[in-house]
């Protein structure tokens, strides 16, 4: 099958922000609201994310040639679901207070719409190489996102970043921001902040 | 026709038994490991719950396929019970283990396995500051919040949470002390 679509560079590049999965495709959604309460769940989901991402994209591509058209997104799930199954194992084995914090979102990684875009718009249809980069373009462009959100968060409902103390005692903390409103209203501004700036550039170049 | 996607799935049925079987060894690695780690977490615990409790002398007892734990200080003395104990919060499921004096009749300390309570409101029952509230407690009679005429304070703007935590442990009283007395 001739490679046919970006290459591997431009892939790459295009994941990480021009074509971010939260915050241009907002898709992966669930874990960018609920697990961006404090950076070290959000970078933990990030992490196992990264890794099913990755791993699926290696694998559909591998196997690309023998997909049959009605049966390619069986495989993707089930190449998925094995990968969400090892990282909620492991994690539970090695860090089983994450996992615990972490709780059903772990399992929840099967249905990450990130993932399965990736494998049928990149990985079915391009070379290996081209769906690593693509997997970690997409990775770090998660991260980004959820990186920023977890960090408003943070910050803002409890003075501290990675649990370390950043704003000094005198800081209340903001609870709302630790609690569901404060996911939707960071998520909402950085949004619209992306969408600010995209049609601000389109002005000057206009 | 028919046959022939039949025949097409012959790559889902390979895929399934290969990752099916790696699956199975993951489980087979890490599910040792995994089970450690959980009763790690209530070992742990057994000290704060039975003060003065040596976490490596607690033996686990089974009753009625439940396991408590029996707890023993530094001199071997058999200084507490303790129980796993659960119920519905303000949020979702409450799980707490609760110490219990060796013939029951006080509670020595809670733990707080899990919950989902507000975080900042709700989320206080997880504080010393409020667990310390049930030390000493006798279990002769129910607990019982304040408000509702008992003798443990609520936490401010979390009156559900507290009470629900008092029902749990009644619970437990109720359901284990009997049994523990009987043991003793």
């Amino acid at each position: 099958m001739p490679d046919t679509g970006p290459t591997a560079g431009e892939r790459f590049i295009q994941g990480i922000i021009p074509e971010n999965p939260v915050l241009r495709q907002l898709l992966g959604l669930c874990p960018t609201l609920a697990v961006t309460g404090a950076m070290a769940p959000a970078m933990t989901m990030v992490g196992a994310t990264a890794f099913v991402l990755i791993m699926a994209n290696i694998i559909v591509a591998l196997i690309r040639p023998l997909l049959k058209p009605h049966l390619r997104i069986l495989v993707f799930t089930l190449t998925i679901a094995t990968f969400v199954t090892i990282a909620d194992r492991f994690l539970a084995a090695f860090m089983p207070g994450m996992s615990e914090l972490l709780g059903p979102y772990v399992p929840l990684i099967i249905v990450n719409c990130m993932i399965i875009s990736r494998c049928e718009i990149c990985a079915s249809k391009q070379s290996l190489p081209t769906a690593v980069a693509d997997a970690f373009g997409v990775s770090l462009g998660f991260l980004i996102a959820l990186g920023a959100v977890a960090g408003v968060r943070e910050i803002l409902g409890t003075g501290q970043f990675f649990g370390i103390t950043l704003l000094g005692k005198g800081f209340p903390g903001w609870v709302l921001m630790i609690m569901p409103p404060g996911a939707f209203i960071t998520l909402g501004l950085l949004l619209g902040l992306v969408n600010w700036n995209d049609q601000r550039k389109k002005k000057t170049a206009a | 026709m028919k046959l022939k996607y039949l025949f097409d799935a012959w790559l889902v049925i390979f895929l399934a038994l290969g990752f099916g079987a790696a699956l199975a060894g993951v489980h087979i690695g890490l599910s040792p490991k995994i089970e450690q780690n959980k009763l790690d977490k209530t070992l742990r615990e057994i000290p704060q719950v039975v003060p003065g409790a040596v976490k490596e002398k607690s033996q686990p007892v089974e009753i009625e396929s439940i396991t408590v734990y029996k707890a023993f200080d530094e001199t071997d003395k058999h200084i507490g019970w303790v129980v796993p104990a659960a119920g519905d919060g303000y949020a979702d499921k409450i799980e707490l283990l609760v110490g219990l004096n060796p013939d029951a009749s006080q509670i020595t300390g809670l733990a707080v396995l899990s919950q989902k309570e507000t975080p900042a409101l709700g989320d206080k029952i997880k504080a010393p500051d409020f667990r310390d509230r049930f030390r000493d407690k006798s279990t002769d009679q129910p607990l019982a919040v304040i408000k509702d005429g008992g003798a443990i304070e609520v936490i401010t703007a979390a009156t559900v949470s507290s009470r629900a935590v008092c029902d749990i442990v009644n619970s437990a009283v109720k359901q284990w002390r009997p049994k523990l007395k009987e043991l003793n």
